[in-house]
């Protein structure tokens, strides 16, 4: 039996290479996937243990690597050698740690952009917790001068900039623009950056630029004396700490900085991890419906076996054994692919600047298990039916003339799915009602309930599309249409089970597409409610800038009020509260904008604060209600709620007086600078002013309403355009298996088209019939699809009416879907319809 | 001789066919020059492996002869492209074969019709009609072919190849796979259509009653032409067949 199977494999080769070639993309995702978030994690595991010393002295309520305010809280040159004094210290090293400068390239454009930040210190000489040096000189030499820097070798790379060159920065404060001597090159330990821009200065040189030339640090980096545990090191260190500061030990700022990378790597690869599900998900339709064909084709040869004694189990287990062979070869195949898709992300990641190491993209034991684990169990998984059906022929059958068994009624299934169909319609709109638990969840099941439905009785609910396919094709393509109409619709189940996996990949394409959609008609709902401001002067990766920008805008003929706004992070109630991020206002900001005012005021004082609905109810506050929040370096501030308003884009979930700031230790920068225009003050000349303005600095613009409208529309279609180019493999999937639906199609009626031919049918005429019925299968997944995705898109959108206050769909996308669906179904039927039309008539008329 | 009866519709000139080559060289066709004269109805007949498929796909253009020429309606097939061959077989040629004659997704009407619609053309109503009744299909034009009997099927085919008016009709074993009912309806349709509206028809065949249908009757052996027959009954038939089989006999012996 064995034997029997395997001459079977290699026999019907062709068409396992197409169906395997479903799961070798599936599992090529997949394990790209694993390979590329484990490069990822272990590059920032490097960074992180390769530049944390033994243990850092800081301001109290600061994280690596966490979303804190810029702490103005120094220590001096006599704190940092009362550390290095203690027994338990071999160094202490003090940090010049500064925000707000960037590097441009030659062109005056950022380096770095959006993404990962530019990260700007001193060159202190600390050694990390393995005792190596954090930095390692790469070229040239170590900063002496205050205008002399080094930067990463990529930065340079990226900036054009050779040693010996000037190097153009902002700087966070005073003459913004600048440009400082490059000495050298230098990178962290644990090699490459992950995209951050390192801009390395001599030590006074930091203070210089970042503490105006005080001789002061920002922390402190220690390293224990031989024998001394991290523990006893911190310990000793918090006897001579100053106010405001606190020691942690290296092992707590690792955890700390791994469980904040953690969580954004964990969104990436969740993310990816998704989409390659789907491929799987995907493939596996495809494997079932291959596995059906190439059953229903040997159901002769089948009931042969059986009539010469094999039982049930040995048939099953011979289309198994089948499958585990084609999982096994796919899933190898697949891992290899893989391995060269990960580079390939990973190529893809350095674009945006982040830049990870091609000797991290490794295999681990677990990607491959994982790979085979999922590669093979979805083979076989898809196989079963078809397995369990081949057992089911007759040996009887055998001696029949008709070879193909008659297909079983669709009633049964279809009655069944129409229940399901009923089911999972009820759960979905049970999601509207707020159910227990999350209502997008309750939706969500709905939805892989009706997929998975719609795809089982497709064969059922396809015909009338499959009918109106038929009659447009007859008007417009004359016979060949008409019979491809008549092909597509004459085996339901196989139209439908293929046209089911470009379903998938179409239903979450337009459940996307209504989303997106609907998120830029509510912005747009929004911008045009609430931006009252004629420009906003906002940084581009939104990184405060300095309020000097601010300085000079104001004097700006024509500008009529300008507020300023800082956004930062702080917490909710002491030191270890949780962090959240709270707007800072001038008292000018009630005057621009018109906040939709719930209970009280939003003109704040000193220590007042107003509050969103949402905050209001999550934090039990009402007017009058006070309040802790807690900064870096240990300063707090306790303000009185006197207003309540509706969610707003302009303002926070709670904001302060700016005022309040600097009292508690906060450096002053800006996050976002709103301005009206004087009375008859012409708005393009006051722009072009205004971009005068900022000119010198690339990372900030001047927007206007209609700017500002479509940097937001710009951020959300960026994501799902990102989104669509993920799908797509799904729908690449899923044209693999229109190929081979037809390849076997077409097999299968070689003395039809043999008859064909001989009574008139011209090759053209033969090639349009076969395009033309693939065409069919691809609409039809393409209708099924996009009304799966409306229905649900329009579900989840009212499910989420609180944030999507507004139902766009995305008329003009479905069109341009149905038109790729077409597309997509005539490139499908390239191979089948030549291979068609080279079909020798006479061998397929010639009777056996 | 009249007019009609020397006309000729189709003719081969030296017509030879080989498959393969070298030891494995089969010469199906081995030089065979035949007319086919307009209005008659003219089977071919042979044991198996004398050709007689070979020459009649030859001449029905849906085969290239190794050399030689076959001609049809006075058109030399080798001149002929692809497209060009399958628009002379839709409109020039009808054709019904043994077996799987009609396309299972079309009704019994449309299958008639399939070499007209192809072809973009409409149908003559009175000719359809009057082809339909002498197949006797009338009631039978909304079926499609598996709601068909066998000899059903092959009326529905016979009809398609009448319909366009072709020069010429090829019927290879047509009532190869039908009870002898059946069979005589068939053949007496197809000598119908040659008495009633001058068709020319030609036969492969192996069976001596369906050739004794026929006008005249052409033997074919080892891919040459042999003899022939004009105006044959059976019997007539049945005596060339047998000398024909004892001369393969004696040449194996």
């Amino acid at each position: 039996m064995l034997r029997l199977t395997l001459r079977n494999l290699l026999a019907r080769k062709v068409r396992l290479v197409m169906s395997a070639l479903a799961i070798v993309l599936g599992v090529a995702f997949l394990s790209g996937v694993l390979i590329f978030s484990h490069g990822l994690s272990n590059t920032f595991d490097n960074i992180i243990k390769g530049s944390t010393p033994d243990a850092v002295v800081r301001p109290i309520g600061t994280e690596s690597f966490g979303q804190s305010a810029p702490s103005t809280l120094t220590v001096t040159p006599a704190d940092v050698s009362r550390l290095a004094d203690l027994p338990e210290v071999a160094a202490a090293d003090g940090s010049v740690d500064g925000t707000g400068l960037f590097l441009l390239d030659g062109a005056g454009k950022l380096v770095g952009g959006q993404g990962a930040p530019t990260l700007a210190f001193n060159h202190a000489g600390s050694v990390n917790m393995l005792g190596e040096p954090i930095l390692e000189l790469r070229d040239g030499r170590w900063p002496e001068q205050p205008e002399e820097v080094l930067l990463d070798h990529n930065a340079a790379d990226r900036g054009g900039y050779h040693v010996g060159d000037q190097v153009r920065v902002i700087a966070p404060n005073g003459d913004l623009s600048r440009t400082l001597s490059l000495v050298g090159t230098a990178d962290f330990n644990g090699g490459g950056t992950a995209g951050a821009v390192l801009v390395i200065f001599s030590t006074p040189g930091a203070q210089q630029m970042f503490l105006g030339g005080r001789d002061a640090f920002t922390s402190v980096n220690l390293t224990a004396a031989d024998g001394v545990s991290q523990a006893r090191l911190v310990a000793a260190a918090k006897t001579v700490l100053p106010d405001g500061f606190t020691a942690v030990t290296g092992d707590t700022v690792v955890d700390q900085s791994q469980d904040a990378i953690g969580q954004f790597l964990g969104v990436i690869s969740t993310f990816l991890l998704v989409f390659a599900i789907i491929a799987v998900i995907v493939g596996g339709f495809i494997i079932v419906n291959t596995f059906s064909i190439l059953v229903a084709q040997r159901t002769r040869e089948l009931a042969l076996v059986r009539a010469l004694g094999a039982s049930r189990r040995q048939v099953t287990g011979s289309v198994l054994i089948e499958a585990l062979v084609t999982g096994l070869v796919a899933t190898t195949v697949g891992v290899a692919l893989g391995l060269a898709l990960a580079r390939g992300l990973a190529a893809l990641f350095r674009q945006f600047g982040l830049d990870i190491a091609a000797s991290s993209l490794t295999l681990t034991p677990r990607t491959i298990v994982l790979s085979y684990v999922v590669g093979v169990l979805v083979t076989l998984v898809a196989a079963y039916l078809p397995a369990r059906r081949a057992a089911k022929v007759p040996p009887v059958a055998a001696m029949r003339a008709d070879l193909v068994p008659k297909e079983r009624s669709l009633r049964r299934r279809t009655l069944i799915g129409a229940v399901v169909l009923l089911l999972g319609a009820a759960i979905a709109v049970a999601g509207l009602f707020d159910p227990p638990g999350n209502d997008a969840a309750w939706i969500g099941v709905g939805a892989v309930l009706w997929i998975l439905t719609v795809a089982a009785i497709s064969a059922a609910l396809g015909h009338p599309v499959l009918v109106v396919c038929r009659s447009v094709f007859r008007r417009l393509f004359g016979t060949p249409g008409q019979l491809a109409g008549e092909n597509a619709l004459r085996d339901p189940r196989r139209t439908g089970a293929t046209a089911s996996a470009l379903m998938i990949g179409l239903a979450l394409v337009s459940l996307i597409g209504v989303l997106a959609a609907s998120l830029n008609s509510s912005v747009d709902d929004l911008v045009d409610e609430q931006f009252n401001a004629d420009f906003v002067v906002q940084s581009v990766a939104f990184t405060p800038f300095s309020t000097g920008v601010g300085d000079k805008l104001e004097h700006v003929p024509g500008v009529g009020i300008m507020s300023r706004q800082q956004f930062l992070a702080a917490k909710l109630g002491g030191v270890d509260g949780s962090s959240t991020f709270i707007a800072a206002n001038d008292d000018r900001f009630s005057r621009i904008y018109d906040l939709d005012v719930r209970s009280g005021r939003t003109t704040l004082q000193p220590g007042e604060a107003f509050v969103s609905k949402d905050a209001a109810d999550k934090h039990h506050w009402r007017v009058g209600s006070r309040f802790t929040l807690s900064f870096p370096g240990g300063g707090t501030l306790t303000p009185t709620v006197v207003g309540v308003i509706e969610p707003s884009q302009v303002a926070g979930q709670i904001n302060i007086s700016l005022d309040d700031l600097e009292s508690v230790g906060v450096q002053r920068q800006d996050s976002s600078v709103s301005i009206r225009l004087a009375q008859g003050a012409d708005a393009a000349t006051v722009q072009r002013a205004l971009a005068k303005v900022v000119e010198p600095l690339p990372i900030v613009n001047v927007q206007d309403k209609d700017d500002f409208r479509d940097s937001v529309r710009g951020q959300v279609n960026q994501l799902l355009y990102m989104i669509y180019g993920l799908l797509a493999l799904a729908i690449v999937i899923a044209v693999i298996g229109i190929v081979n639906t037809l390849g076997l199609s077409v097999l299968e009626r070689t003395r039809e088209l043999g008859l064909l031919r001989a009574i008139g049918l011209t090759r053209r005429q033969l090639r349009r019939m076969v395009t033309l019925e693939s065409v069919a299968i691809a609409v039809l997944g393409a209708v099924l699809g996009m009304v799966l995705g409306l229905v649900f898109g329009v579900l989840l959108r009212q499910a989420l009416s609180d944030d999507l206050t507004s139902l766009g769909l995305p008329l003009g996308q479905l069109v341009v879907f149905l038109v790729i669906a077409v597309v997509v179904g005539v490139l499908a039927a390239v191979i089948p319809a030549v291979r068609a039309s080279r079909l020798d008539v006479l061998r397929a008329i010639a009777t056996e | 001789m009249t007019d009609v009866e020397t006309a000729v519709a189709a003719s081969t000139v030296d017509l030879h066919k080989t498959y393969g080559s070298g030891d494995s060289e089969v010469r199906a066709l081995d030089g065979v020059t035949l007319d086919l004269h307009a209005g008659q109805f003219t089977a071919v007949m042979g044991p198996s492996g004398s050709g007689k498929s070979t020459l009649m796909h030859c001449l029905a253009a849906l085969n290239a002869p190794t050399s030689g020429k076959a001609v049809v309606d006075g058109v030399d097939l080798s001149t002929l492209n692809d497209t060009r061959l399958t628009t002379l077989r839709r409109e020039r040629i009808g054709f019904v074969f043994q077996a799987f004659n009609l396309i299972p997704t079309l009704t019994a009407r449309e299958n008639i019709l399939l070499p007209l619609s192809l072809a973009g053309r409409r149908p003559d109503e009175a000719w359809f009609d009057t082809v339909i009744d002498a197949v006797g299909l009338r009631d039978r034009l909304g079926h499609r072919p598996s709601e068909l009997s066998g000899g059903q099927q092959q009326r529905v085919a016979c009809a398609r190849a009448l319909v366009s008016k072709p020069r010429i009709v090829f019927a290879d074993e047509p009532t190869g796979n039908l009870d002898s009912t059946s069979s005589g309806e068939i053949l007496a349709f197809l000598r119908r259509s040659v008495d009633e509206f001058g068709q020319t028809v030609v036969m492969v065949t192996h069976d001596a009653v369906a050739a004794s249908y026929c006008d005249r009757v052409v033997f074919l052996a080892d891919g040459r032409v042999v003899d022939e027959l004009a105006d044959p009954d059976r019997e007539q038939v049945l005596e060339h067949m047998a000398a024909l089989q004892s001369a393969a006999m004696n040449l194996v012996d």
